[in-house]
């Protein structure tokens, strides 16, 4: 039986195709020249090229993170290529213009971004190895005052707004990861939500790794002023490749008074072969600030890629009565690693939060969940609620959970359950009785293991998760 | 009922079988014809639980020996979800939860794929629920039972009847019920029994797997087969249930080691 269960989690990889863009690749190797190659790439002002050259003045003096239970081969970062960008690289007035290898490469991923736009009523700002080829819906959005373009196109167009924003909730020297993401990050996403307005529809932007050896460090910055509202949607897959590849993003969300941000993330990036080989180190700093009164912030990921998962998206709860969330699938298997969670800081009066973590485990994989909740001594009132749950797939994968609980204020009240359960004989017995094959009794216990985090989940993406999961752990029952 | 022109349903033919490399299962032969009630009783680790689970097919327990026809075919050349869809189906003693989901859900999954099997519409799920209500009635069941998660937070009665609701939805050809009557309260006994009671028929059977003679008092067998150190040791009708719940299993076991030893 055990031997099914091995099979049932350990498909192949099936977005593992490079496709073949011609890519503009600066050299291997990381100084200050680097830098300035890529910011005069980008032709960006001289304000950005400085934030850059202290965020790696920063980096240089940084260790890297010990404290993940992870393991992998020391990054040599002058192997790296900092920069890489499809051609032809001029503006694209639409989607014809788009190259068709591109288009086929998100067909072949059953993403065809021109009809699932359509279908989910999705803007699709398309990330493919840095920079922004295609976006859509952008006028529609323009009409009620939202702005949803690629960082570097903000950067010229909206300079004040990203250089109010940019760095104010990670710190360029915030941590190694984020201080070098801040040093060479070359594109991501930019969404400003005005006043008062809620956003039309779900924002979506695919993100994809292309280019062997090419580092990728995203920036995003979502910003939704007093009352306003947004829905963002990440969805990511890589191509197979041997060599681990480093991505290191930044996010940053803010919200002001009454604002509303919801942040989905599914992520399907290459975890490496059965054997531990190869795969994505995905070590992200994504951090959300309820900076006005009233103010949500929600962040929901399904994480199931990368040979290694180094994530936590945060909420610092500043403004009164704001509200924090995450809720969270992570799956491993083979020999994946993810040490993910979150971390709420409650700084503001009545400030809530909830987390809600599932942890699945398969393979030789081993999944921690390792979340901190402070209550600072203003933050009188505060609550948070923590649920915890790890499902063991076999024998040999691990699950641990590491919450960090301090409270400073003897109002809180703060709450941490946590439970463990596992698919064994017994449970697939059970549904082979009834007539039920593995893998949909896996399917289906695992489904209902995450139908609590799946419930939060935009409905397409909901959709999309309740795949993905299956795809992850089908397979060729004896 | 025992009648004529009855049909072999299961054949069971010297079957042994091993848990943890441990033989349990020692030779067990037992036949099985349309429209009867089995009872196979026995002490603690007599090989009763082991023996229904060795007909299903859980992979903890290895058939080391023996055959078993099922309608004719080999079943033990079936994966355990083949067993299911031929028409074995199994009363589990401790039935598992699954959390997140809803009992409607595992139901109609479970209906559905025998439905395909037998080359019958499956139904969506409006449909189904009607179907689903209709039989739960039978078993005196409160309609929330359709929106709890399976089996989770159930009481023993609960899932016991959860069991014998699915037997109601699969129309198995066998039913094996392995301590269905355990946990049970006298209430809760006269539901379920009066369940299979009405689910029993000419065309199909039913095998009780049962430590106490109690449950017999509502469903009466045609065959009661005692176990004892992974073989039947005995078999009587229905009458010999209650001559075990006077006298105990020692006599019947006692009786097996004389005669065994007689043979060596």
């Amino acid at each position: 039986m055990s031997a099914t269960l091995d099979k049932l989690v350990n498909q192949p990889y099936k977005h593992g195709f490079v496709s073949d863009i011609e890519s503009d690749v600066a050299p291997k190797g990381l100084n200050e020249d680097t830098i300035r190659l890529i910011s005069a790439k980008k032709t960006e002002p001289e304000w950005l090229l400085e934030f850059r050259l202290k965020a790696y003045r920063n980096w240089l003096g940084m260790q890297e993170p010990k404290w993940p239970n992870v393991k992998y081969p020391k990054i040599d970062f002058q192997a790296i290529s900092y920069y890489a960008a499809p051609k032809p690289r001029k503006k694209l007035a639409g989607m014809h213009e788009v190259d068709p290898e591109l288009l086929r490469t998100f067909e072949k991923l059953g993403v065809p971004m021109n009809e699932r736009a359509a279908l989910a009523g999705v803007a699709v700002d398309v990330i493919f190895d840095s920079v922004s080829v295609a976006t859509t819906y952008k006028r529609k959005l323009a009409d009620v005052g939202i702005i949803f373009c690629s960082i570097s196109e903000a950067v010229h167009a909206h300079p004040e707004l990203v250089q109010r924003y940019l760095g104010s909730v990670v710190p360029a020297g915030d941590n190694y990861y984020a201080a070098l993401n801040s040093a060479v990050f070359t594109d991501g996403s930019f969404c400003f939500i005005p006043k008062g307005v809620k956003c039309p529809m779900d924002l979506s932007t695919y993100f994809r790794i292309n280019t062997e050896a090419s580092g990728q460090f995203e920036r995003t910055l979502i910003i939704a002023e007093e009352g306003a509202s947004v829905s963002y949607l990440e969805g990511c897959t890589a191509p197979k490749f041997d060599t681990n590849q480093l991505h290191a993003a930044v996010v940053e969300l803010i919200a002001l008074d009454n604002a509303d941000i919801k942040y989905s993330t599914v992520q399907n990036w290459y975890a490496g072969d059965e054997n531990g080989v190869g795969g994505i180190y995905n070590f992200v700093t994504k951090r959300g600030l309820c900076k006005g009164v009233n103010s949500r912030i929600s962040w929901t990921q399904v994480e199931t890629g990368s040979a290694i998962t180094w994530k936590y998206p945060s909420c610092i709860l500043r403004g009164d009565n704001s509200v924090g969330e995450f809720y969270s699938v992570a799956l491993t298997n083979n020999h994946q690693q993810a040490d993910t969670g979150t971390k709420m800081i409650h700084i503001g009066r009545n400030t809530r939060s909830t987390i809600v973590s599932k942890g699945i485990s398969a393979g030789h994989s081993n999944n921690s969940y390792r979340g901190l909740v402070r209550i600072t001594p203003r933050a009188d009132g505060a609550r948070n609620y923590s649920r915890c749950d790890s499902m063991l797939i076999g024998e040999r994968c691990g699950a641990n959970t590491f919450p960090y609980i301090q409270v400073h204020n003897k109002s809180a009240q703060v709450e941490h359950e946590a439970s463990t359960s596992k698919i064994g004989e017994d449970q697939l017995f059970y549904f082979a009785q009834r007539g039920i094959g593995a893998e949909e009794a896996v399917s289906m216990i695992i489904n209902g293991f995450c139908k609590d985090v799946f419930q939060q989940l935009p409905m397409e993406f909901a959709v999309e998760a309740t795949k993905l999961l299956g795809l992850k752990l089908e397979g060729s029952v004896g | 009922m025992i009648y004529e022109d009855s049909k072999i349903l299961l054949e069971v033919r010297g079957l042994r079988a091993t848990v943890d490399g441990i033989e349990i299962l020692k030779g067990i032969d037992l036949t099985v014809r349309t429209g009867e009630v089995h009872a196979i009783m026995g002490p603690n680790g007599s090989g009763k639980s082991t023996f229904a689970k060795a007909l299903a097919g859980h992979p903890a327990y290895r058939v080391s020996g023996g055959s078993v026809r099922f309608e004719g075919r080999d079943l033990l050349a079936l994966a355990p979800e083949e067993r299911a869809r031929a028409g074995l189906f199994l009363g589990f003693q401790y039935p598992i939860e699954i959390p997140g989901v809803a009992n409607s859900q595992f139901l109609r999954l479970t209906y559905n794929t025998l439905q395909a099997q037998r080359g019958k519409d499956e139904l969506d799920p409006l449909e189904f629920d009607d179907f689903v209500r209709e039989k739960m009635k039978l078993l005196e069941m409160n309609p929330d039972f359709l929106d709890r998660s399976v089996n989770e937070g159930f009481s023993g009665g609960e899932k016991k009847r959860n069991e014998i609701l699915q037997m109601a939805l699969l129309d198995p050809r066998v039913a094996i019920l392995d301590e269905t009557d355990s946990g049970l309260d006298i209430d809760a006994l006269r539901v379920v029994a009066n369940g299979v009671n009405q689910l029993a028929n000419k065309d199909n059977a039913v095998v009780l797997v049962t430590h106490y003679q109690r449950m017999l008092g509502y469903i009466v067998p045609d065959y009661v087969h005692v176990m004892s150190a992974g073989r039947i040791v005995k078999t009587g009708g229905a009458e010999l249930a209650l001559e075990l719940e006077t006298r105990g299993y020692d006599w019947v076991s006692a009786g097996q080691r004389e005669a065994s030893g007689a043979l060596a």
